[in-house]
């Protein structure tokens, strides 16, 4: 198992070099002078122009760039945004609000998810369950900026229930909403999944076997069920985890979250190669460690699934 | 200027936005009885500042509405872009070009020590020394000694006279330098500046109405906290406690606030609601014209666009556009179209210009005149008008294309670049191939501020190049004219000119468009399209 942890943490290193390189790249050959696009439609001085150049090192050649900014990295050092702030500020402040959202999204992800995948799996066929299938299936369909605007101006302006956008310091009941949206727009694939999964452990043996034995239903659903259905779902929510960390721009702008997502896509409209490529590593990072939890997680639920 | 980003969209969008009107009536059930509770804190949309909280580095309205509440200059605008002095008593000059400037000697920066004349002089020297790179720098290109290329540590034009006097000696006429002294390039800066421009950046030691709530009140990508500066003693009295001013990314954010009472004033509109705000918000809607001049530009060294063939082009081009056909369906009347090439809330503005007609859509006369050029030389290919597609322009290119192309009876096309500043390197490197979009925020209520930087043979702005000594020597005279009314007359007649030759099309003027709470009163907007907040009464 330690070897097994030891190896997946060195996968990572050539994942991160392979990444920041081709980001950097991508950025590099994005065309446009972002510091001409800090006059707006006033003609700069060239003067001026050229020094600020030189001071992000935008004057030279893309592989100077890139190592300039690896050097960096390795010291700690992420340096400076055209804001003038240290990059590693920025992801400090950006990065714990977007993982209080995206947590909050999964709780509610989960709740949704195994809550009435288990209900509808044990009544397959039911009216419940048909229903509720219905009812995903709009869900998975409707996009994620329909459901946040609705979900903004009716609970948010209409009824007043909840604040529209987030305020100052991120605080937990204003994340509320957008992390009900974003648990919404998900939770239909988990849910599926654990109903599926769901049936088909009801027919096993050892339920049988449970049941046989005596066992009543309310031991035998949520100890012998419930536990045996779960990797799917827990596989599933994992990746969601990975995608609210990168794609939840959307939501995050509808709903003005000083997060992840809004930074990012500013970064990229000004053309900030280090943040951009700073934002893009430690998302990478993020999602490598999400997988690695889950296949450790593995274990845990099915003593079957052990790595050597 | 570099307030503006009148391209940048997404972000700022349009940031430049807003409003400012002078006719002013913005203000709904403002006055009753200087009700409001004066600690009251008003909040109101913004966005992250691009840069530390220093005024000659600092050319975006987020940054920008930050620093006019918080640093008081010699002058200040009133909302109607009229001067008035704050810090300074009196500044004079005989022949436009040597200034005496008298201050007040009871301003004090919050750190305690006096606002001299020293601090004026050092702050501009700052902003103005080329190893400073100072975005704003060329604010004092007109100040004797000024140089882009060499670092000049001390401009030579100014001096400091005793504490509360300094002379400022120009390189060349300008008749308005008393107008420009309101933009914040012209702020003063506190000796602790000096010592540590980080730190003033990041939390400024200030001598406007407010001054930040404390250490760390800007709190980056969220909003920055503005309280009352008990030791300001100029005439911008805040009749509140405080501005919170809220940092949106997006400005549907801002608006989904703005209804549901929970910002106070907000001074953009998001373009999916310009339908429908006036309905939303009733009689707390704003709707005015802007100090925001929008057209495009055909550089006179495209084929066809140059001599007697291109007068009569742009002549038919322009008549061939059917502005208010646009502002109506693409707008929703959140613009004005232009009669012009300034904006009508500046001073000296008006709509009956000479030659003015070209400006209004007119098929016949157009068919007519494209006919003419074409008997000197057939027109061949397309026309395009090049604009950057992150800035919410592809509508009105499409519809002034459509509206060309259905008249002239030739291929007309917008051509999209995906970002900003894709499109601003080809112009600036003069590498662009076809007509493309201009714009023009004010940096101070001044015609000649339209006129000068855009059109002036060899302007840091001059896009299409354009030269006519004509135009030039109307500057010139209206430069060295210490009477404002005349000069604006020289301003006038040099704009029959531009509608003579057309260097670009002139198309609307942008409005300010915006809205306030049920939990505010006095909301004004400024000439430069920011709500006066500093007359905002709340509760």
């Amino acid at each position: 198992m330690l070897r097994y942890i030891l190896f997946r943490l060195l996968q990572v290193i050539p994942v991160l070099l392979g990444t920041t390189f081709l980001i950097y790249f991508m950025v590099f050959a994005m065309p446009g002078d972002p510091i001409l696009a800090m006059f707006g439609d006033k003609t700069p001085d060239p003067t001026v122009v050229e020094r600020l150049r030189a001071e992000y090192h935008l004057d030279q050649p893309f592989i100077v760039q890139y190592l300039l900014y690896l050097k960096g990295v390795l010291v700690g050092d992420f340096g400076v945004s055209f804001t003038g702030q240290p990059v590693s500020e920025i992801l400090a402040r950006t990065f714990p609000v977007t993982i209080k959202l995206a947590a909050m999204a999964i709780v509610f992800e989960l709740i949704l998810a195994i809550g009435i995948g288990l209900i509808s799996g044990l009544r397959k066929g039911k009216f419940f369950d048909n229903i509720n299938l219905i009812i995903a299936l709009l869900f998975m369909s409707i996009p994620i900026f329909v459901i946040a605007f609705i979900a903004q101006w009716g609970l948010g302006i209409k009824l007043g229930w909840f604040n529209p956008t987030v305020g100052s310091g991120a605080p937990i009941q204003d994340l509320l909403l957008p992390a009900i949206v974003l648990g919404v727009s998900l939770y239909a694939t988990s849910m599926r999944l654990t109903r599926a999964s769901v049936i088909d452990t009801l027919n096993q043996d050892f339920v049988r076997t449970a049941y046989a034995k005596g066992l009543r239903r309310g031991r035998v659903v949520p100890v012998h069920v419930l536990r045996n259905s779960l990797i799917p779902t827990i596989t599933n929510t994992a990746t969601d985890f990975g995608i609210l960390m990168v794609g939840a721009t959307v939501t995050e702008g509808i709903f003005n979250v000083p997060g992840v997502g809004n930074a990012l896509f500013q970064a990229i409209i000004k053309g900030d190669n280090s943040l951009v490529v700073s934002f893009v590593t430690f998302m990478v990072l993020i999602y490598l460690g999400v997988n690695l939890i889950v296949d450790l997680l593995y274990a845990v639920l099915d003593p079957r699934i052990r790595y050597a | 200027m570099k307030r503006s980003r009148i391209g940048t969209g997404v972000v700022a969008l349009a940031a430049a936005g807003a409003l400012a009107l002078s006719g002013c009536s913005s203000s709904g059930g403002g006055t009753d009885a200087g009700g409001g509770d004066s600690s009251a804190i008003i909040t109101t949309n913004g966005s992250e500042p691009q840069n530390p909280l220093i005024a000659t580095n600092t050319n975006e309205v987020g940054g920008g509405k930050i620093l006019d509440l918080i640093f008081a200059g010699l002058v200040y605008y009133d909302a109607d872009g009229a001067p008035h002095n704050d810090i300074a008593e009196s500044i004079e000059s005989d022949d436009a070009i040597t200034y005496t400037i008298k201050i007040r000697d009871d301003a004090t920066f919050t750190d305690g020590t006096p606002v001299k004349a020293e601090n004026f002089v050092k702050a501009w020297n700052y902003g103005a020394n080329a190893a400073n790179a100072q975005l704003n720098s060329y604010f004092f290109e007109d100040i004797e000694g000024f140089s882009y290329e060499e670092d000049v540590e001390e401009l030579s034009g100014l001096t400091v006279v005793d504490d509360t006097t300094f002379t400022v000696k120009l390189n060349k006429a300008a008749s308005d330098f008393p107008l420009r002294l309101g933009y914040s390039a012209f702020y003063p800066l506190p000796d602790s500046a000096f010592e540590d421009m980080d730190a003033q950046g990041e939390n400024p030691v200030v001598n406007g109405p407010y001054k930040l709530a404390g250490e760390g009140a800007w709190q980056h990508d969220e909003q920055i906290e503005l309280v009352v500066n008990e030791d300001y003693n100029g005439p911008r009295v805040p009749q509140n406690g405080g501005v919170t001013i809220k940092f949106y990314a997006t400005q549907d954010a801002s608006y989904a606030d703005l209804l549901a009472n929970n910002v106070d004033v907000v001074d953009q509109i998001p373009e999916t609601q310009l339908a429908n705000f006036e309905s939303d918000l009733g009689d707390r809607a704003v709707n005015q014209a802007a100090a925001i001049f929008q057209s495009f530009t055909i550089p006179e060294r495209l084929e066809h666009w140059s001599g007697e063939e291109g007068d009569l082009r742009r002549k038919a081009l322009s008549m061939s556009i059917n502005r208010e056909q646009i502002v109506d369906k693409i707008f929703d009347g959140t613009r004005t179209v232009a009669s012009d090439f300034t904006s009508p809330v500046i001073d000296g503005w008006t709509d009956s210009l000479a030659g003015a007609e070209v400006l209004e859509f007119n098929e016949e006369e157009a068919k007519k005149l494209w006919a003419e050029a074409d008997a000197i030389s057939p027109w061949s290919g397309t026309l395009e008008i090049s604009y950057n597609s992150d800035g919410g322009h592809q509508a009105w290119v499409d519809a002034v294309a459509n509206s060309a192309s259905s008249v002239l009876g030739i291929d007309v096309a917008g051509k999209p670049y995906a970002k900003f500043d894709v499109l601003r390197e080809e112009v600036t490197n003069r590498t662009i191939q076809t007509g493309f979009r201009t714009g023009w925020q004010a940096d101070y209520p001044g015609l000649f501020n339209f006129l000068g930087p855009l059109y002036a043979t060899n302007a840091s702005s001059n896009d299409g190049d354009y030269s006519n000594p004509e135009f030039d020597a109307l500057l010139q005279e209206g430069s060295v004219d210490t009477d404002l009314e005349s000069a604006n007359a020289k301003y006038q007649q040099a704009q029959e000119i531009l509608l003579e030759d057309l260097p670009a099309f002139p198309l609307w003027y942008q409005n300010v468009t915006g809205g306030y709470s049920e939990n505010v009163d006095n909301v004004e907007f400024g000439w430069n399209s920011v709500p006066i907040y500093y007359e905002i009464t709340k509760g």
